[in-house]
C-alpha cells in the first residue's frame, strides 16, 4: 500500500479490522465510506425513481462545491448511519455564500435521529449568525421512532428547527426543494420557508401518511391525491413552484435566490438590464376598452420587465392574482397583478393569502413593489362568506399596508370596491398611484351601481323604457368616476400613457429607492389571520 | 373523459360549443357572467362535446360540472 510505505514516526500505526492502518488511511478509509451514503440498493431504488445522491444534488446546487461541512462524522460509531442522513455545510450559489442542510434519503430513509437534529440546529444557528440565506433540500420519512426521546421532545429536539425557522424568517431568505417525501412534523420544514418547489412525482407533504388515514380515519386515498407535488402547489397551496425534475428545481432555486440580499439588512444585486423584447402589439392594443372583456395580464407583464425576467411563484394557485419577482432596469422588483383572464381576476380567499405572502416576502428583503390593478372587488356570495373571506382579505391588506419599500400602484383598468384597497390604493401610502387614461376607480362597477341605486326607479319604469334609462344613469355614473375627475381631485398622481409605463416605472423607482421609513412603533401588529 | 368545471359562482352568459363539435385544448368551451366580468371557460384537454350540462341564463356554482368531452 502507498500510504503504508510513507510511514514515519509521525504515522502513528493503527490495528483496525486485524490489520495494521495508518492513521491517514483510516482517516481516507472512513471518508470514503462515509461519503458513498447508505446501501446501493436505496441508491438504486433512488434512481429508479429520477432522485439524484444528496452529494450530487449539492454539486449541482454550488457555484463550485460546498466549502465547508461539519459534522460530516456524525454518529460514526454506528457504521450504518453516514453522516447520520443529513448533510449540512456552506457553499456559494451565485457567489454568495449560503447555508445548507440535505437529507441522505439513502440512509434509514432521510429520517431524523438525535445527530441529525442537531446538525440541522447547528447549521441554522450559523445561518443566524453569518445572517446568511438557508436553503433545506428536503427528502426525510420523518422521525425514527426507536429514537424519539433523543430527537423528539427535548429542547434541542426537532421543535427547535422550527423555532430557528420561525426566528431566521424574514432575516435570511430561507428556501425549500422538496424531492422526496416531507411527512409528519417534518412538513413543518417546508411550512416555515419562504418558498417550497416541489419535483412532481416525488416531492409530498402530509401530517399523516394514506396507510394512516385509513387505520385512524378510515379514509382511502392514494398519496398523490392527499399530499403529492401538483396538489400542494395548485390546491393547497402549500407548495409554491411545481417542477419537473431536480435540476429544474435547482435551477429555479438558484434564480430565485438572484433576486434576493443575502439577509434583510441589504439591497439585492443590481444586475445589467436587459430591454423590452420588440412586440407586435403595444399595451394600449392588449387592454381592452371594454371594462368586462378579459385579457392575458402576462402580456402586459412582457411589455414593462427586463426580458425573460420573470421568475413566478405559485403559478398554479389562484391564478386569478399573478405574483412574481421580475427586474425593471436590471433592479428586483415584486409584481403582483389581477389575471382578468381567470376568474375575471377577482379577488377570493385563495388569492387574498397568496398576495399576502408574497408582499411579506418582497417587503422582509427590501424588494419594491409594483400592483397592476384591473380588480372587479371581492368575491361575493355564500361560498365566500363561509370560508371568511373578509379576515383573508384583511390579510391581504395587512401585508400590504405595512410594507415600507417602495410601493408603485397602477390602475391598468378598474380598481371596484376592496380590490382598490388591497392593490394598494391611495390611502395606503403607496409613493404613487398611477392610471391609465380609461382606468376606473368606484365603490363598484357602473352596471352594479346603478342596480344598486336606481333599482326601485326602474321596477317602476314600463319595461319599453328601462333599457334607456339604465344606460343614460350609466353613463353618468360613468362620467362622475371618470379618471380626470380623479386626478382633479388628487386621488391619482398621473394620468399616464400605457405605453410609456416602464419609462415611468424605471424612472420613479430609482428614485424611490433612496426610501427610509418605519412603518409604526410597536412590538408587533395583531395578524387578522 | 373531461368536466369542464365552472370555475366559480355566477350565470351561463354564452355557451360558444355545440354537441359534437371537436374541441381543441384551451378552447373557450362556456362564458359565464359573474361580478360582472365575462368568465371564460375553456377546455383542458381536446376532443369531442358531448354533453352541455347548462343553458344560457342557468345559475352554476362553483366546481358544477358545465359540460362532458370525451
Amino acid at each position: 500500500m502507498h500510504l503504508r510505505r510513507k510511514e514515519n514516526r509521525y504515522t502513528k500505526v493503527f490495528k483496525r479490522g486485524g490489520r495494521n492502518m495508518s492513521y491517514l488511511e483510516e482517516l481516507q478509509g472512513r471518508i470514503q465510506k462515509i461519503e458513498k451514503g447508505g446501501k446501493d440498493k436505496y441508491h438504486k431504488s433512488n434512481e429508479e425513481k429520477g432522485k439524484l445522491f444528496v452529494r450530487k444534488r449539492l454539486e449541482l446546487l454550488f457555484d463550485a462545491g460546498m466549502n465547508i461541512e461539519d459534522a460530516f462524522f456524525a454518529n460514526c460509531m454506528d457504521g450504518d448511519l453516514p453522516s447520520d442522513g443529513v448533510v449540512t455545510g456552506i457553499g456559494k450559489v451565485n457567489n454568495q455564500d449560503v447555508c445548507v442542510m440535505a437529507n441522505d434519503s439513502t440512509v434509514k430513509a432521510g429520517s431524523w435521529g438525535k445527530r441529525t437534529v442537531e446538525k440541522i440546529l447547528r447549521i441554522q444557528e450559523t445561518a443566524m449568525k453569518l445572517e446568511l440565506p438557508m436553503i433545506y433540500l428536503v427528502d426525510s420519512a420523518g422521525a425514527r421512532i426507536t429514537d424519539q426521546i433523543e430527537m423528539f421532545p427535548g429542547r434541542r429536539g426537532a421543535g427547535r428547527i422550527f423555532h430557528n425557522q420561525i426566528k431566521l424568517s424574514g432575516r435570511v431568505p430561507q428556501v425549500c426543494l422538496l424531492f422526496g417525501p416531507s411527512a409528519a412534523g417534518g412538513a413543518y420544514i417546508p411550512a416555515f420557508c419562504d418558498i417550497v418547489i416541489m419535483v412532481d412525482g416525488n416531492a409530498s407533504m402530509y401530517l399523516g401518511s394514506p396507510r394512516m388515514a385509513e387505520k385512524v380515519i378510515g379514509e382511502k386515498v392514494s398519496l398523490e391525491e392527499m399530499g403529492g407535488a401538483a396538489m400542494h402547489c395548485s390546491v393547497s397551496g402549500v407548495g409554491d413552484v411545481l417542477v419537473k425534475t431536480e435540476e429544474e428545481a435547482i435551477h429555479y432555486a438558484q434564480n430565485y435566490l438572484s433576486y434576493f440580499p443575502a439577509n434583510f439588512r441589504t439591497k439585492p444585486n443590481k444586475v445589467e438590464a436587459k430591454p423590452v423584447p420588440a412586440f407586435e402589439k403595444s399595451i394600449t392594443d392588449i387592454v381592452p376598452e371594454n371594462q368586462n372583456a378579459p385579457f392575458n395580464m402576462y402580456d402586459l407583464i412582457d411589455r414593462i420587465i427586463d426580458e425573460g425576467s420573470f421568475c413566478e411563484i405559485k403559478k398554479k394557485f389562484a391564478a386569478e392574482l399573478i405574483t412574481g419577482l421580475a427586474r425593471i432596469d436590471g433592479s428586483s422588483v415584486g409584481i403582483i397583478a389581477n389575471q382578468p383572464r381567470v376568474k375575471g381576476g377577482v379577488l377570493f380567499t385563495d388569492s387574498a393569502d397568496k398576495a399576502a405572502k408574497f408582499i411579506q416576502l418582497c417587503d422582509a428583503f427590501n424588494i419594491p413593489l409594483l400592483f397592476l390593478t384591473d380588480v372587479p372587488g371581492f368575491m361575493i356570495g355564500t361560498k365566500v362568506e363561509r370560508q371568511g373571506i373578509i379576515r383573508h382579505g384583511a390579510k391581504m391588506l395587512s401585508a400590504m399596508s405595512e410594507v415600507t419599500v417602495p410601493k408603485i400602484s397602477v390602475i391598468v383598468r378598474k380598481a371596484y370596491g376592496a380590490g382598490l384597497y388591497a392593490m394598494s390604493g391611495p390611502a395606503f401610502d403607496p409613493d404613487c398611484c398611477l392610471a391609465f387614461p380609461n382606468a376606473q376607480i368606484a365603490v363598484m362597477g357602473p352596471e352594479a351601481a346603478v342596480n344598486a341605486v336606481e333599482a326601485n326607479k326602474i321596477a317602476q319604469l314600463p319595461e319599453e323604457d328601462r333599457a334607456a334609462f339604465i344606460k343614460q344613469k350609466q353613463d353618468e355614473y360613468k362620467e362622475n368616476i371618470d379618471v380626470y375627475r380623479l386626478a382633479s381631485e388628487m386621488v391619482i398622481d398621473a394620468v399616464i400613457d400605457p405605453n410609456t409605463l416602464r419609462q415611468e416605472l424605471v424612472n420613479r423607482f430609482s428614485i424611490y429607492a433612496a426610501k427610509n421609513v418605519s412603518f409604526t412603533e410597536r412590538k408587533h401588529g395583531v395578524y387578522p389571520v | 373523459m373531461q368536466e369542464v368545471k365552472a370555475s366559480m359562482a355566477g350565470n351561463v352568459w354564452k355557451i360558444v360549443v355545440s354537441v359534437g363539435e371537436q374541441v381543441e385544448e384551451g378552447q373557450d368551451i362556456v362564458i359565464l357572467e359573474s361580478m360582472k366580468m365575462e368568465i371564460p371557460i375553456a377546455a383542458e384537454a381536446s376532443g369531442t362535446v358531448k354533453e352541455l350540462k347548462v343553458a344560457e341564463g342557468d345559475f352554476v356554482n362553483d366546481e358544477d360540472v358545465l359540460a362532458v368531452i370525451e
